[in-house]
């Protein structure tokens, strides 16, 4: 593979960028592999990709029913922090964030993780607790984090009104180290390396069917033929139920939209990531100047990757009210992803019932900052039984009642 | 935006006056069940891509409780009847069948 | 130069000339002009800078799919960033001015970027910047943020003074598009006697059909307008709406309009912006066509612009955008350009044809006028800076060798139209490619779906693919009385008519000439306003970017404001080329709302400031008011914190109501308990399903306190539940849960056990609730007279109607604070007065009114736990030593399956203690209590946490409950609990109950 670099641009725009080579080679699928992953995702592309770097397997393909990335991948708020309540949530989520810091490198593709810093605004007193308690589990976790002021708050995002009439700003949790990336390019510079290690990344080929003979899987069936291997990875967000079934097993998943939009680009006027969780929506502004709001679920399950449009006013609404200077700005675009909730809202990361078959799916809202902490874990996994990164994110949580549960709130009392 | 018919009160209801309760007709366990029956009820979650029985209220309405047979892909109402039953009436299956036809639901279909 | 006409213009009144200001300058407009247009009158043809390389940019279009002419708009707290020139319509006074540039339109030093363009081909931040890392951090990012964005950020402290408003409607049929199309759908469907809305996104009625047609049933387009408006004003079942657009298809027939109600006069009265939320059994989108560019070099330099767009604005407002306009085209449509040109006195040196085609009546108009047709032909390269000088000629066949140059001013392309599909895209409707129009048609044949399965969107006229005149009016009366006919409606009359005048085919060609160079390929936009260019989707696809969401996004095309209209299918088909793909294999990218962008303020609606979402009042919310009160928001709710006297902090306020409640008297507002009544022969069953103890054998007239699982095993809630009668209970929840839990009741009332006779109702909000609380509790309430409140009458634990200073009440001997303490609860209604009667009444015995964090205080001196401290959603009742309150004489309540499961019998589950700093001082809220060592992932172990940590000013010290292994076991042990800033504070575990152990206090 051809190292980028500004010199390789100078180069290639000397002979009008006819020398490029393609980022990712097109390869007929091989009748077997060590490992097969379903779904070449952020999360799906992460895992072959530490699979190959952290233990030599490389003997593998990511098969994929689209194109590589277009799922939520290149769907959601890009949003990255690892500021989380619970010890295996900070521990997954902070191993991703790390990785992110040197990830254009390690890939050499930049990827630009911009860690701007995120705050979460305190809105409540509840919140002001509850965001204090998470500072204290972060400095115990080595997860970098501070609880600032309101003052501090308007310091940094000069834009927002502190003093709204209805949830004025108690405070905030600021992490520093947070931020954004860019999406695609995470899918892409993933593939990129992927192919480069000699994996194969098969696009616009569906699986269809999950071979198993003794409760062992023994490979797929595709609409390109039938595929052998000794793992399975499967890796596909919401369309992780239908894979299961083919199975022959069930999750503990849900899956239903969740939806985004942007304004148009406007000069920049926030620097950081802001995240308003009483009024369900959060913002930043991209590279590009647009405004990017993610907003809340809705509640019913749907495989349409488009909304209910009252979600996007809800949280229109709430940001007019945080940020007054939007008003006048304009929506640009609003679409929706598919998103895969399980029962306790935290990912699994898991063996399955069928033996050599792994599940990596329910990431909710929150999959994209997980990417390379989530391939990191989730390689270790099917490598070697078992990962510290996700021993805790188990099928069999749901069974003991040991839940993650990172919403740690009942309503306010008395 | 979805629309719904309130069997209840028997408007078209429109989603913002309905709220999602998830998979309709699961059965409760309890006490005296087995670990494995016990997750099945509170987390196993059919979760197709096609037709999905579903459970909603009419909560800025009559306040009532009802069940919907939809599909999740197409959004498709095939129709929707009282909560107060432990399977989806006949005539609804029957409309799907029709229209889907292999379709499949646990042992509804 | 671009400059007024003489001729009149039909869409502007030249009786009233307003003037308004571009960049400062003061210029002159008609009424009736838009932005756009009135900047051509001007000679302002340079209106901004795109994106990437701050190439100088011009108008292209006349409509919504402008890509360049983006200004700031509007000043102060009206100021709006983006504003599209080509739909902005002018007013007197209106200020303008030109973005993305630094630090003059004219002079832009940003666009040192264009002579640097061989260096930023698509994707080249992805593969630069890399190394050095910190490089990154502190030089590229910092840039590239900050070239970014295109139009001003609004000031930092900007409120927006308009108003914006939403609008419910129901209809059989909604037609989106007032053109002919839409007109004449209106009128079928309106005939037939169905209830249409027809909306229209511009101020005036009839699209391009007055500035293209000739006749319709035999009268001028203008007349037929008129009349087909008359007809259908005089039908009670039409409702008629411009400047009201399409914004987006969404499930089920919901549609969002987007009307503009006062941007076309300026800042004034009533809302600016109204959202409709229209419910439509059937929408017919009538939404017309757009002209595609053509890519040739230099297709970007002011002054080459669509050829329907060079004759609107000659046609429609009566201004030349140059003196010489030479017309490129792959159709006919482009010669009507040419014609109105002559037909204004302006000049056309030539019409360049790519195609090699016999005479149509079009092109005959053309030469016999004496214009030069040139076949086969193609523009090399456009000649200019900032704005067109010339073209050079060459032949299309060949790579570009130039054979003349022709002077000009303006360049009028048109590479055929595209129907506009947004709309019957947005929410499913699937597209067909028309190989003779070279462009993307609905597909009638799957439409999107409503509820019931049926399609409920309609194409008609040119958004169908139907681009002759004749044709268009055909398929548009068909297509409304189609939309009738689905609901129900009986069609009648006939379409209109009108004669197509005979046109040779288009000859898709997407690239000027075939054979181009890289050079030349470089030069040639498809997004004008994110700078891509040919050779940047050539670039995509040969590094693998194939599909064609890749492309898109590896090279912006299509992703900037104008959402791709005039890009897509130019880029597509040049992606397509690459792969050697037909175009339908390459498919398009996914349309999303809205059509064009709309207000946030719209989408936000009328909720903002007070009414941004609806405040929960107590009935003596204004009595706190009146006291000083700081308050604190719960859920919807306002509730005091506390009452600062003058000159006391939130802290020392908190204190003295403390002591005073314990001391003396205190007054609690505790109105938003929840409510709920259960009522019913079943009522004592059900109770006892819902609570994890029993609550059928409690006795009327008595009170218990209960808890609430969730199914799943988790705490949920907590409060007393009084008996009223045998089939009567009186619930109380917290003050967030009574919502929720009544929902909860009903959900298991209605869904699991509906044969179980019991109604609920949630009455929290019919009476008002005062605790009276303090060793003086009862002299106050027996000061007021009216019923017996002795212990022996009234008992802790009991409850008594009668009335008090003679306002009926219901008084609970309930306690939250270990005080001897009354609830009283009183109608809403009479609930200020008792709390002022209590309050002047209480003077002798030296009442104060507290807070909930003196609630708080006072409960957590007492060991009561509180849910939503002592709970998160992961307590279940044994962690917090509650097991007297879990029935061991049930065979079931919800929650009790899902507490034996294996991790909720765990011997090391955290369990509730108190804790007592060794210095007396407070825990900082959340803390953790540090373990031995580090886990598996490198984090440091810990083994428990505080759940409520105070100040008692009772015990002069800091007090706090928590959960810890092992707690109870442990007592006396000391636990480190680690701050933020990494010193620790050292805590004794010891019992939870640090005040009143044996709870006497409140029994007397």
């Amino acid at each position: 593979m051809k190292k980028y670099s500004a010199f390789a641009i100078a180069r290639e725009a000397a002979r009008y960028h006819q020398g490029w080579e393609r980022a990712w080679a097109k390869r007929a699928p091989k009748a077997k592999y060590d490992v097969i992953i379903v779904g070449a995702g952020g999360h799906g592309l992460a895992t072959a990709y530490y699979l190959g770097k952290n233990f030599g397997i490389t003997n593998v393909a990511v098969i994929e029913k689209g194109w590589l990335g277009g799922g939520n991948t290149g769907r959601n708020t890009t949003i990255i922090r690892s500021n989380y309540l619970q010890d295996p949530s900070a521990a997954i989520y902070e191993k991703a964030r790390s990785l992110y810091e040197n990830l254009s490198q390690d890939l050499n593709y930049n990827i630009m993780f911009s860690p701007r810093g995120v705050i979460m605004l305190a809105q409540t007193h509840h919140e002001v607790r509850g965001y204090q308690r998470t500072a204290h589990a972060n400095a115990l976790q080595g997860v970098k984090t501070e609880w600032i002021s309101p003052s501090q708050v308007k310091k940094l995002v000069p834009i927002m009104n502190i003093e709204g009439p209805r949830y004025p700003v108690l405070g905030g949790l600021w992490q520093a180290r947070g931020g954004t990336a860019r999406h695609d390019a995470v899918a892409w510079g993933y593939a990129r390396a992927c192919s480069d290690m000699g994996m194969d990344i098969i696009q616009q080929t569906e699986v269809t069917a999950i071979k198993r003979e003794g409760g062992k899987v023994t490979g797929v069936s595709t609409t390109r033929g039938d595929i052998a291997c000794d793992k399975l990875g499967i890796v596909v967000a919401g369309h992780s139920g239908v894979l299961a079934d083919m199975a022959g097993f069930r999750l503990p998943i849900e899956s239903v939209p969740l939806q985004a939009l942007v304004s148009e680009p406007i000069k920049p006027c926030m620097d950081v990531v802001v995240m308003a969780n009483t009024v369900h929506g959060y913002m930043s502004q991209s590279d590009k100047g647009e405004m990017v709001i993610g907003g809340g679920t809705d509640s019913h399950n749907a495989y349409t990757q488009r909304g209910s449009f009252h979600h996007i006013e809800e949280t229109v609404r709430a940001l007019c009210e945080t940020f007054p200077m939007l008003s006048r700005l304009k929506m640009l675009r609003q679409w929706g992803g598919i998103v895969d909730v399980t029962g306790d809202r935290s990912p699994i990361l898991s063996k399955t019932p069928v033996d050599g078959v792994f599940i990596n799916c329910g990431w909710g809202t929150g999959g994209f900052k997980a990417i390379p902490g989530s391939g990191w874990g989730m390689a270790e996994l099917i490598a070697k039984g078992h990962s510290p990164l996700t021993d805790e994110f188990g099928l069999d949580r749901f069974v003991e009642g040991r839940f993650i549960d990172e919403s740690v709130a009942a309503g306010v009392a008395h | 935006m979805l629309i719904l018919h309130c069997p209840n009160c028997g408007v078209m209801a429109d989603e913002t006056e309905l709220t999602a309760g998830g998979e309709a007709h699961i059965k409760r366990e309890t006490v005296g069940s087995d670990d494995a029956a016990f997750e099945q009820y509170l987390f196993q979650r059919e979760n197709p891509r096609g037709v999905h029985f579903e459970r909603w209220r009419h909560t800025s309405g009559c306040g009532k409780w009802f069940h919907a047979a939809r599909c999740t892909a197409s959004l498709e109402v095939f129709g929707t009847y009282p909560a107060q039953t432990v399977e989806p009436p006949k005539e609804i299956t029957d409309k799907i069948t029709a229209k889907r036809p292999g379709w499949s639901w646990r042992s509804f279909s | 130069m671009s400059t007024r006409l003489q001729t009149k213009g039909r869409l502007v009144n030249r009786d009233r000339q307003i003037s308004f200001s571009f960049n400062g300058k003061r210029l002159k407009a008609y009424e009736g002009d838009t932005l756009a247009s009135a900047l051509l009158a001007n000679d302002q043809m340079l209106v901004g800078r795109s994106f990437k390389y701050h190439r100088p940019r011009g108008v292209v279009a006349s409509g919504a799919e402008e890509p360049n002419a983006l200004v700031n708009l509007g000043e102060g707290h009206r100021f709006e960033p983006n504003a599209r020139a080509t739909t902005t319509e002018v007013f007197d006074g209106l200020k303008a001015g030109s973005q993305n540039h630094f630090p003059s339109l004219e002079f832009d030093v940003g666009a040192i970027n264009q002579h640097l363009s061989r260096f930023l081909p698509a994707g080249f931040y992805y593969k630069m910047f890399i190394h050095p890392r910190p490089l990154w951090k502190h030089v590229y990012e910092p840039f590239i943020r900050q070239s970014a964005g295109l139009g001003k950020a609004p000031d930092a402290e900007t409120r927006d003074p308009d108003t914006y408003e939403y609008f419910h409607a129901h209809t059989d049929v909604l037609i989106i598009g007032g053109g002919v199309a839409g007109l004449t759908a209106a009128l079928a469907a309106g005939r037939a006697g169905a209830q249409v809305i027809l909306c229209e996104q511009t101020a005036d009625w009839g699209g391009r059909a007055a500035v293209d047609g000739d006749e319709i049933d035999g009268m001028p387009v203008e007349e037929w307008i008129k009349n087909a408006l008359q007809e259908l004003e005089s039908m009670k079942n039409i409702t008629l709406r411009t400047r009201m657009m399409g914004a987006g298809v969404y499930d089920h027939g919901y549609v969002l309009c987007y009307e503009r109600l006062t941007d076309h006069i300026g800042p004034s009265e009533g809302p600016r912006h109204r959202l409709w939320k229209v419910r439509a059994k059937q929408v017919v989108t009538a939404t017309g066509a757009i002209e595609r560019p053509l890519s040739f070099a230099g297709n970007d330099i002011p002054g080459v612009m669509l050829a329907s767009a060079v004759r609107d604005y000659a046609i429609n407002y009566g201004v030349s955008a140059g003196d010489r306009t030479v017309v490129v085209t792959n159709n006919d449509d482009a010669y009507r350009t040419a014609i109105a040109m002559l037909d204004a006195g302006l000049s056309v040196p030539a019409v360049i044809d790519v195609r090699a085609t016999p005479d149509t009546p079009l092109i005959e108009r053309v030469k016999s006028r004496g214009v030069r047709v040139m076949q086969g032909m193609a523009i090399a390269k456009v000649k200019g800076g900032k704005r067109v000088t010339g073209v050079s000629v060459c032949s299309q066949a060949g790579e570009g060798a130039v054979l003349e140059d022709i002077a000009c001013d303006v360049v009028a392309m048109s590479g055929g139209w595209s129907p506009v599909v947004h709309l019957w895209s947005h929410c499913g409707g699937k597209l067909t490619w028309d190989e003779a129009g070279a462009f993307f048609r609905p597909d009638p044949t799957r439409a999107p779906l409503s509820f019931d399965g049926t399609p409920f969107v309609i194409a008609a006229g040119s958004a169908n693919g139907e681009m002759d005149e004749g044709a268009v009016l055909a398929d548009a009366y068909t297509m409304g009385q189609e939309a009738a006919k689905r609901v129900g409606a009986t069609p009648k009359g006939a379409a209109p008519t009108a004669k197509d005048t005979a046109q040779a085919p288009l000859l898709p060609v997407w690239m000027m000439p075939q054979g181009a160079s890289y050079k030349l390929r470089s030069k040639m936009w498809l997004d004008y306003q994110n700078d891509v260019k040919v050779s940047d989707v050539q670039l995509a696809a040969q590094e693998g970017y194939e599909s064609v969401e890749h492309t898109k996004r590896y090279t912006t095309l299509g992703m900037a404001t104008d959402q791709g209209k005039l890009s897509n299918i130019n880029g597509l088909a040049i992606l397509a080329q690459e792969l050697n793909a037909p175009i339908p294999q390459v498919g398009t990218t996914t349309f999303r709302p809205p059509y064009t962008p709309i207000s946030m303020g719209a989408i936000a609606g009328e909720a903002k400031g007070e009414i941004f979402q609806p405040l929960r009042r107590t009935p003596m919310h204004d009595w706190h008011e009146a006291h000083g009160v700081y308050w604190e928001p719960v859920g919807h709710w306002r509730r005091p914190y506390c009452y600062p006297q003058s000159g006391e902090s939130h802290e020392d306020a908190v204190n003295r109501e403390v002591v005073n409640t314990r001391e003396n008297l205190g007054l609690l507002d505790a109105s938003t308990l929840g409510k709920l009544i259960v009522k019913g022969p079943d009522a004592g069953k059900f109770l006892d399903m819902l609570y994890t103890n029993m609550m059928s054998t409690l006795k009327p007239g008595r009170c218990r306190y209960g808890l609430m699982c969730s199914e799943n095993g988790f705490l949920m809630d907590d409060g007393v539940v009084a008996r009223i009668d045998d089939d009567t209970f009186l619930c109380h929840t917290t003050s967030g849960g009574a919502d929720h839990i009544h929902a909860h009741m009903e959900e298991w009332l209605q869904t699991e056990w509906w044969d179980w006779q019991v109604h609920v109702a949630n009455v929290t909000e019919q009476y008002g609730q005062i605790a009276v609380v303090g060793p003086k509790a009862r002299d106050v309430l027996q000061s007021l007279g009216g019923m017996d409140v002795s212990k022996e009458a009234l008992s802790f634990m009991g409850w008594a109607d009668g009335t008090l200073g003679g306002i009926p009440v219901r008084i609970f001997r309930i306690s939250f604070s270990g005080e001897l303490s009354y609830e009283i609860a009183v109608d809403a209604g009479r609930a200020q007065e008792l709390w002022e009667l209590l309050h002047a009444n209480g003077q002798q015995f030296g009442v104060m009114p507290y807070g909930t964090e003196a609630l708080h205080i006072l409960r957590a001196e007492k060991g009561f736990i509180m849910i939503g401290d002592e709970t998160d959603g992961t307590v279940i009742p044994q962690d917090l030593g509650l097991h007297w309150a879990l029935s061991k004489k049930k065979a079931d309540y919800l929650g009790k399956r899902a507490q034996q499961r294996t991790h909720m019998t765990d011997p090391d589950r955290w369990l509730l203690v108190g804790l007592e700093t060794v210095d007396g001082s407070v825990i900082p809220d959340g803390a953790y209590a540090t373990g031995e060592g580090t886990n598996a992932n490198g984090q440091k172990v810990v083994q428990g946490r505080v759940t409520s940590t105070y100040y008692s000013a009772n015990l002069k010290r800091g007090i706090a409950m928590g959960l810890v292994l092992n707690g109870p076991d442990r007592m006396g042990e000391q636990l480190t609990f680690l701050k933020t800033d990494g010193t620790a504070v050292h805590a004794r575990i010891v019992d939870p109950v640090f005040y009143d152990k044996e709870g006497v206090k409140q029994d007397v």
